[in-house]
């Protein structure tokens, strides 16, 4: 972890709380809707560049929330806040408080390798393991001691790919080289081995930017079943995509949260016109 | 006014649409305008006319529907732009039902020109004015677009329900009077309500400028006053009858 990592949600004045009155760029809650991660005033600085100002959001429990934004609006920083992964850049530091099932996850006592076993992730190019299909899906579980046994593993890695419906391409061939799939299949086999340590929340940081539309289809289709059992963040460049895989949507301008809604609303009537701008294609 | 889109091409065809509706809206006022004047002129040349003009509407109603199309598959548009095409989706059909009801009046008018002259034309003619006047401002409210305008219009639709009320009682009493009356009057009752429908249809643009600016429905019930589904008229001789 980096030293220059400094937490500072412990700090008085500025730091919002969840009983402090809702900030206006805060949609008024949605329906009845559990918050799974509780983010105030979050602020990211890459040594004297302040990426990310003050964001405070709710992510909803079993609900797919879209970051959508400009290249460096800061969204991808915010979603690699939510499970640590800023504390390996050198000279990032992020301030505010972020809690995960109100337990602030910054807490220096906080088991970082176990807070990313319950919030998993999947980034933009897929990145198998050199290692075998099995091997891929069953690493998670082996480091973190989730199973018993070989039985239990087999368990594991089986209803994992199916979960991530890739067992019927691969069920024949679990030893082949992850590597060897193709994009869309390795994407899967990397959103299968992400669940195969049973997270809470999945991070996902342009998932399907490198795959064609029918790959797309299947991890969008795969999001939404998903959704049952996890709480996914989702950064994506494709609004058609926030549009169709997501429940509520975040848009980030500058290192600014302009503005959080249901997906719907803000598609067909955002409040902001920096929102509107960027949705309709009008950003200069 | 909003910022260009990044494709200039996207503001290009989303003018042409706006152009589109102008013009047929245009189009179209000038239809309720012709009707009624072959009404009160009882000029079966300009009613013949004005029904002809009704082919120019229903074209220019296809080609904002082909517009539409084009635009929905090609810019996948959302927000304003989503709500701009569907209210010029909607706006086509409305004028289009509109000039159909002018083609109607006209048509009418051609029918009314050979009969004799009934009384109630000058109130009819008044209901065509008031008609004309909401559709002129709901067509600048959406050209500017104006949504004061459009609200302002909308609720002013309720003055022509009324006039239509009164227009149907002094129809039935001219036809109780002398039955020589009724063809003529038949057809100016229908000539009343399509005028009455023309105005329901205006107030429907108005909530659509109104959605398309606003991204919300118009709030609230607009006071309908058309009763004439419920008005009944006893003839003098019967009440003196009994």
């Amino acid at each position: 972890m980096s030293d220059a990592t400094q937490i500072a949600a412990s700090a008085p004045a500025p730091v919002a709380t969840a009983e402090s009155p809702q900030p206006t760029a805060v949609a008024p809650g949605t329906g009845a809707a559990a918050i799974k991660i509780l983010a105030r005033d979050v602020n990211v600085f890459y040594g004297d560049k302040h990426a990310l100002k003050h964001v405070d959001l709710d992510i909803n429990e079993h609900q797919v929330t879209a970051l959508i934004g400009p290249s460096g609006c800061g969204k991808s920083t915010f979603l690699r806040c939510l499970n640590r992964m800023n504390d390996v850049i050198d000279g990032c530091r992020v301030v505010g408080s972020i809690k995960l099932d109100k337990a602030d996850i910054y807490d220096t006592s906080l088991d970082v390798v176990q807070l990313r076993a319950r919030v998993g992730m999947v980034f933009q190019k897929p990145n198998p393991f050199p290692k075998s299909i099995y091997d891929n899906v069953a690493y998670g579980p082996r480091i973190h001691g989730i199973a018993h046994n070989k039985a239990d593993l087999d368990e594991i890695v089986h209803r994992s790919l199916e979960r991530a419906g890739l067992i019927k391409e691969v069920h024949d061939r679990l030893d082949s080289p992850g590597t060897g799939l193709s994009g869309g299949q390795q994407q899967r086999l990397c959103i299968a081995r992400a669940i195969a340590v049973n997270p809470e929340v999945i991070l996902m940081d342009e998932p399907c930017s490198a795959l064609d539309p029918i790959a797309t289809a299947r991890i969008e289709e795969l999001i939404d079943e998903l959704r049952e059992n996890f709480t996914i963040v989702i950064v994506t460049h494709s609004m058609q995509q926030a549009a169709r895989v997501s429940q509520r949507t975040a848009f980030f301008h500058l290192g600014d949260l302009v503005e959080v809604g249901d997906t719907e609303q803000i598609f067909t009537n955002p409040k902001d016109g920096r929102t509107q701008g960027y949705i309709t294609g009008r950003f200069g | 006014m909003v910022d260009q889109h990044i494709v200039r091409q996207f503001d290009e065809e989303l003018d042409e649409l706006r152009a589109t509706i102008a013009q047929m809206g245009g189009l179209v006022e000038q239809q309720v305008v012709d009707a009624m004047a072959a009404i009160a002129r009882r000029d079966d040349l300009l009613a013949r006319r004005c029904q002809e003009a009704d082919v120019e509407i229903d074209a220019m109603e296809d080609k904002v529907e082909a517009l539409t199309l084009r635009m929905l598959a090609l810019r996948q548009p959302v927000a304003l732009d989503l709500r701009a095409i569907l209210a010029a989706l909607k706006i086509a059909h409305n004028l289009e039902r509109m000039g159909d009801y002018a083609k109607n009046v006209a048509k009418r008018a051609s029918a009314l020109a050979h009969l004799p002259e009934v009384g109630a034309v000058n109130g009819i003619v008044r209901m065509g004015r008031l008609t004309h006047g909401i559709i002129k401002d709901v067509l600048d409210a959406y050209a500017e677009p104006n949504v004061d305008k459009a609200v302002t219009a909308w609720t002013r639709d309720q003055e022509i329900d009324q006039m239509y009320n009164s227009l149907f009682r002094e129809l039935l009493t001219y036809m109780m009077e002398d039955p020589r009356n009724i063809t003529a009057c038949t057809h100016l009752l229908f000539v009343a309500k399509n005028i009455e429908r023309i105005g329901d249809h205006a107030t429907n643009i108005a909530e659509t400028v109104y959605f398309q600016e606003k991204g919300t429905r118009l709030q609230g019930m607009r006071p309908k006053g058309d009763r004439t589904s419920y008005a009944v008229v006893t003839p003098p001789e019967a009440d003196e009858a009994s």
